[in-house]
């Protein structure tokens, strides 16, 4: 028998593999397929405090092993989600869930948080400060580490609930802004969000999204994730969930080598509903198959020696 | 929803751009005229989503244009050939009330999709009118599939040289009733400005995931944000936002 278990700032979950905000809208699209109780836990849609339409459409477009979106937080709204999704989501879903809280400043990301702090269904806030699909807000707030930091900082002050930052890997230097929401108070740290990427339609000789570019998602970065997830890990001393282009039980272990204590897994819920649950139900066979009796052990494995 | 493998069993090309292919594989999600479904292809990370045009319990029957890479991939693949594909997707249309005789518009990729519509009212005993448009006679297919079904037919060109000379809008004349389309968005954005008509309105989208995960779809309508693919693809005439 091996042991999948794992433990994210404190919260212990039944394996590591956590469906990426976006890819997994609040659940119940998934719960339809089958029982997503056998997930670590997932993290919801990116939620603003008003309700959000998104950007203009065409907003999906095709990569070379992987997919670009622009969809731009698309949500109904803070309130919405917690009065009509959540009592949607506990009648399907009993674990504790991620609430990935987007904004467009402090204030609002605060505002945000301040609500999802109330929901006993919410484990963890996970902050998103890495959209790349909107203006004024999002990455803005995750390319520099002073207001990383003051984000970071400020929503931490009205939570209780363990705050995970989700950082974009379109910066210079993401270990200095890793390190800048460790010292501002993160408890975990969630990398990657989306590539900046483009697009451009031989026919019409213009972009293909309407937003001109979007976040490149997929296998295509798996290897670019993980690069920076070791970096990270080798400079901070909280926990990583780490994601980027994980589509296997294998992905999964090697991230964890990489130094993830937990894995996200985004587009490959999206070209495979039951990604998640596959990778779930092969994992202690992969395990097996690579001498892992007990997960967590392997976390960082990669680094010494 | 389902995700099972079906086998490609015919490859027939029907016009030089628009193929039709019949899979065989299990077809048990499949419950209404209007439902699409998800193709994986290979060295394509997203899947292609198409009409679902015919099916019985075991046999598929998708018309797919030949737009890009991905497509044209499809239609280039020999009988035999496995495939993944996720079955079932979308609402399809609403027949529970439908008048003795409705009118179908198609047009150019969407006239494959309206088949199997046209063949659950022909059997329910309606008198079904079929306005079929293409650009010109070369784009013309399934006309005898509809005219072995006891549709009454009315092709139409842009250019008049085949049937008459028209569009969709023209199709209209036909008959003031129930009209269900299927077709480019600019042909159903022009249908749909006809506010006085009962009409249900199959579209087309970019689509990430198809089954409503992602929100790469979506619409604006009356109703707020709508995704084409889980809250569609058909929807009532006089709420999109075009």
């Amino acid at each position: 028998m091996v042991n999948t278990n794992v433990t994210l700032c404190g919260l212990e979950l039944a394996n590591p593999v956590i469906p990426a905000s976006g890819t997994f809208g609040y659940g119940l699209e998934f719960a339809k397929l089958y029982d997503i109780n056998c997930l670590g836990s997932f993290s919801c849609k990116g939620t603003t405090l008003e309700p959000r339409f998104g950007n203009p459409t065409p907003r999906i477009a095709e990569g070379n092993a992987g997919m670009l979106n622009s969809v731009g937080l698309q949500n109904p709204g803070v309130d919405a989600v917690i009065a009509e999704e959540f009592p949607k989501l506990a009648q399907v879903f009993r674990k504790p869930i991620l609430a990935n809280v987007c904004g467009f400043s402090v204030e609002e990301y605060v505002a945000v948080a301040r609500k999802f702090d109330a929901c006993d269904q919410v484990g963890w806030l996970e902050l998103n400060i890495s959209c790349p699909n909107v203006h004024g807000g999002g990455m803005g707030f995750g390319t520099s580490c002073d207001s990383a930091a003051e984000v970071t900082a400020a929503v931490k002050a009205v939570t209780k609930k363990p705050l995970i930052v989700k950082l974009t890997p379109n910066v210079t230097d993401i270990v200095s802004i890793a390190k800048a929401c460790e010292e501002a108070g993160a408890d975990a740290i969630s990398l990657i969000n989306t590539v900046l990427a483009m697009r451009i339609d031989l026919k019409t000789r213009k972009p293909v999204l309407r937003n001109i570019t979007g976040g490149l998602s997929g296998p295509a970065v798996f290897p670019l994730a993980l690069r920076m997830v070791w970096q990270v890990y080798e400079a901070v001393q909280i926990p990583i969930l780490g994601l980027g282009g994980v589509s296997t039980s294998e992905d999964v272990i090697e991230m964890m080598l990489s130094g993830a204590t937990a894995v996200g897994v985004g587009a490959a819920n999206l070209r495979d509903p039951f990604a998640c649950k596959r990778i779930i139900e092969q994992l202690p066979a992969v395990m097996e198959r690579y001498g892992i009796t007990d997960l967590k052990s392997i976390i960082g494995g990669a680094h010494h020696g | 929803m389902n995700q099972s493998t079906f086998t490609l069993i015919q490859n027939t090309p029907l016009t030089a751009s628009v193929h039709e292919l019949k899979l065989r594989g299990d077809c048990s999600a499949i419950t209404v005229p209007g439902q699409f479904v998800q193709v994986s292809l290979p060295g394509k990370f997203l899947r292609r989503p198409f009409s679902v045009c015919d099916w019985t319990e075991d046999t598929l029957t998708l018309c797919v244009q030949r737009n890009g890479s991905g497509t044209e991939a499809l239609c280039s693949l020999p009988a035999g050939t496995e495939l993944d594909l996720l079955t079932g997707l979308g609402n399809g249309y609403s027949t529970r009330h439908v008048t003795p005789i409705p009118l179908l518009v198609g047009g150019g990729s969407g006239v494959g999709a309206l088949y199997s519509l046209a063949k659950h009212l022909c059997d329910r005993g309606k008198v079904v009118t079929a306005a079929l448009c293409f650009r010109t006679a070369a784009d013309v297919y399934y006309v005898n599939q509809f005219k072995a079904i006891d549709a009454q037919v009315y092709v139409y060109t842009e250019d008049g040289s085949m049937g008459e000379q028209g569009n969709a809008l023209d199709a209209l004349e036909l008959t003031h009733s129930q009209l269900f389309a299927c077709g480019p968005l600019g042909m159903l954005a022009a249908l749909d400005a006809n506010e006085e008509l009962d009409a249900q309105l199959s579209l087309e989208a970019r689509m990430g995931c198809g089954f409503g995960a992602c929100m790469g779809c979506t619409i604006e309508t009356a109703d707020g944000p709508r995704r084409v693919c889980a809250d569609g693809p058909v929807f009532p005439g006089g709420v999109i936002t075009w």
